[in-house]
């Protein structure tokens, strides 16, 4: 096997890729398609990791179930791959549970929205502090193409045979309604962004709510005529517009429509550790011994 | 070693089982628990809540029961005594999580203070009819171990011993309480802290690199480490090897799913943990075990007044179900009856105990208030005849 080279990158047998650490090397290959979009945010999300300055043995990640679901697993952190969309239920006790941690949620949208969604818009209410990553694909991956709460209007799915009539979430809309302390969405066409946006969430305290767009060529641009992986990146680069602050009900998203990406909300508010510490020490007074410690600090 | 003072309410109490089992919990070092409001088991969080910001540790009110069934593995994977605490509704919904604890070996205490059902039922009265959904309800082969205890009393005692049993072998305990004994209220007397055995978790004392998270030894229970402790574990809901990583294969499916049932399996004898009165020589035994037991307590001093040789085993530790004494005493004894709050579910597990060697009498009772002692007694009588 040849080193693959391409300017300020190689990848074969004499592996110096700066994301290898961050991978357990030994369950490489993944199991992800040609033309996926998820390594990708994985890359990103390891960029922002070393950026993020964090000490990685106070990281854990927790997936739920499906393709992104997988992203557990290849991460060289504590990492939790639980059950069908109880990701954050999951990563709510291992924060609480020891709160010097930083504790990530990597799933998909068919996971998260679906069968977690009530999850999610609880621990974004409670302003549990966790990362949520979601790599929004359009579709059920895993299992082989069929509507998620994500899928636009129009396209074929194997269980919209005709093509999907049910409307879809506005992900940023609902995470900023919950009260997320921070929304972006961002696209696997940009990396640059979806790193930053990454290491500004690990660094920020609170419920932190990412989207990545990203391409399933296998069951979504291939079935509906879209192409593969690249077409879809192209498309990403073609029809989206950067709207940092937009208003979250503006950023809706069509078949094959304009993406608005950008940094949508950036807000403080106390995380449930922090108003429960606050709250029962008022009324508690000294009979009360703050709980755990804030992030970062050991 | 000791139990953690903080949380030993020293002293005698006038206090129902609700209030009991949380204060076993905390006794026994209990620091997280995440619940549901469900009748009748409500006060055992209520409790928690009350209690436990003064002992130092984190209840939080999930947003459904499957929530709070995985909010708990997540913080015993961070290393704290955990429980949940339902009714059978809230148990319906656990069971997705009850798989998940059963393949991870997370070690977690599930309340389940029964009701009558099925779905809603009855929610104030109650029942024992989801003895075997705990040991059946979630998909797939796996062990548990659940306790049964019939007085506030024991609702303490006894959840020390769930706690120290998750901790040992690493699987979901449930404690199997019901509306009667949830909320009946008696003497219960707490010790002090320092007569209080609690069992710690297994900690691995090797080095990262070199701890792989199910390797096992004899015991079959495999050492166990937390998140931020450098180990960088892998933790997943799907077939793995002994380094935690998912294996798609029936070689790996053979071991793992071998192991964590062998691992109760093999420890059926030290799991035994029953009450015995009069058994020796006794013509006919009751089995019972809960509330049921003190019900048949009553019949059973009628028919000895009567003058018939009856003894009474209640079953303490319920699953696994101590097959292997029920055996031995099937050799001596006519027959068995088997009072119970539902319509013939233990019965069915003294019937294969037996496999013939005497008769097994249910006593069925849907639930919504416990057995007449004339019931049980009347199946004394034909037993004996």
């Amino acid at each position: 096997m040849s080193a693959i080279e391409a300017p300020g990158f190689k990848l074969g047998v004499d592996i110096d890729n700066p994301v290898m650490p961050y991978l357990r090397q030994d369950r490489i290959p993944h199991i992800w398609c040609p033309g996926c979009g998820i390594g990708t945010t994985v890359n990103c999300f390891a960029r922002a990791l070393t950026e993020s300055g964090l000490n990685l043995d106070q990281v854990a990640i927790v997936s739920g179930i499906g393709c992104t679901g997988r992203v557990a697993g290849y991460l060289n952190l504590d990492s939790f791959h639980t059950t069908h969309g109880r990701a954050i239920p999951f990563a709510t006790g291992l924060k609480l549970a020891n709160p010097k941690l930083k504790v990530v949620v990597y799933s998909g949208d068919g996971d998260l929205f679906a069968i977690g969604g009530n999850h999610f818009v609880h621990a974004a209410r409670r302003n549990m502090d966790i990362m949520v990553v979601c790599v929004n694909n359009f579709t059920y991956g895993m299992t082989g193409g069929q509507v998620a709460p994500t899928t636009p209007l129009g396209p074929t799915q194997t269980t919209m045979p005709y093509g999907n009539f049910e409307n879809p979430f506005n992900l940023p809309f609902l995470a900023d309604a919950c009260g997320a302390v921070y929304v972006a969405r961002w696209t696997v066409y940009h990396v640059k962004q979806l790193t930053r946006a990454m290491k500004e969430g690990l660094s920020k305290k609170g419920f932190v709510f990412i989207e990545a767009l990203s391409p399933c060529p296998t069951l979504y641009s291939r079935r509906n005529r879209l192409g593969d992986g690249v077409d879809q990146v192209k498309y990403y680069k073609e029809k989206s517009v950067v709207r940092n602050d937009a208003n979250t009900k503006d950023v809706a998203l069509g078949f094959q429509s304009e993406i608005i990406v950008g940094k949508f909300v950036d807000r403080e508010r106390p995380t449930w550790l922090e108003a429960m510490n606050e709250h029962l020490g008022r009324v508690l007074g000294e009979r009360y011994t703050p709980y755990g410690v804030t992030n970062g600090e050991d | 070693m000791h139990a953690d003072p903080k949380g030993v309410l020293t002293g005698v109490h006038f206090m129902d089982g609700d209030h009991a089992a949380c204060e076993g919990a905390l006794a026994a070092g209990c620091r997280f628990v995440a619940g549901y409001p469900i009748t009748p088991s409500t006060e055992v969080v209520e409790r928690f809540a009350s209690r436990i910001p003064t002992v130092g540790g984190v209840f939080i009110q999930m947003e459904d029961e499957i929530a709070s069934s995985i909010a708990i593995q997540g913080a015993a994977w961070a290393g704290k005594k955990v429980m949940t605490v339902t009714s059978g509704p809230g148990l319906s919904l656990m069971m997705e999580h009850i798989g998940l604890a059963a393949i991870t070996e997370t070690p977690c205490v599930f309340v389940d203070v029964q009701r009558g059902g099925p779905s809603t039922g009855l929610p104030t009265l109650p029942a024992q009819a989801d003895m075997m959904q705990v040991k059946w309800g979630s998909h797939g082969d796996y062990e548990v171990i659940a306790l049964s205890p019939h007085s506030p009393q024991e609702c303490f005692d006894l959840m020390i011993q769930a706690f120290n049993l998750a901790e040992t072998y690493r699987v979901p305990v449930f404690f199997m309480m019901d509306e009667v004994v949830g909320h009946m209220t008696e003497r219960v007397v707490i010790p002090p802290a320092e007569q209080i055995e609690v069992v710690e978790r297994r900690w691995t004392r090797k080095p990262p690199g070199e701890y792989r998270p199910y390797e096992t030894d004899e015991s079959l229970v495999p050492e166990m480490v937390k998140a931020g402790d450098g180990y960088r574990i892998h933790i997943t809901g799907l077939t793995h090897d002994e380094r935690g990583y998912p294996a798609m294969n029936p070689t790996a499916q053979d071991v793992m799913v071998r192991r964590i049932c062998a691992k109760i399996r093999q420890h059926a004898e030290q799991l035994v943990d029953v009450r015995m009165d009069g058994v020796e020589g006794a013509e006919v035994v009751v089995v019972s075990y809960g509330i049921t037991s003190r019900v048949a307590g009553a019949a059973v001093a009628e028919a000895r007044r009567r003058g018939l040789k009856v003894g009474h085993l209640r079953l303490v530790i319920v699953w696994p179900f101590p097959a292997c004494l029920l055996r031995e005493l099937a050799a001596s004894v006519k027959a068995f009856v088997v009072p119970e709050l539902n319509m013939g579910q233990m019965v069915l597990e003294v019937e294969r105990a037996v496999a013939g060697a005497a008769r097994a009498i249910s006593v069925p009772h849907a639930g919504g208030t416990v057995h007449e002692p004339e019931a049980i007694l009347e199946k004394i009588l034909e037993a004996a005849r």
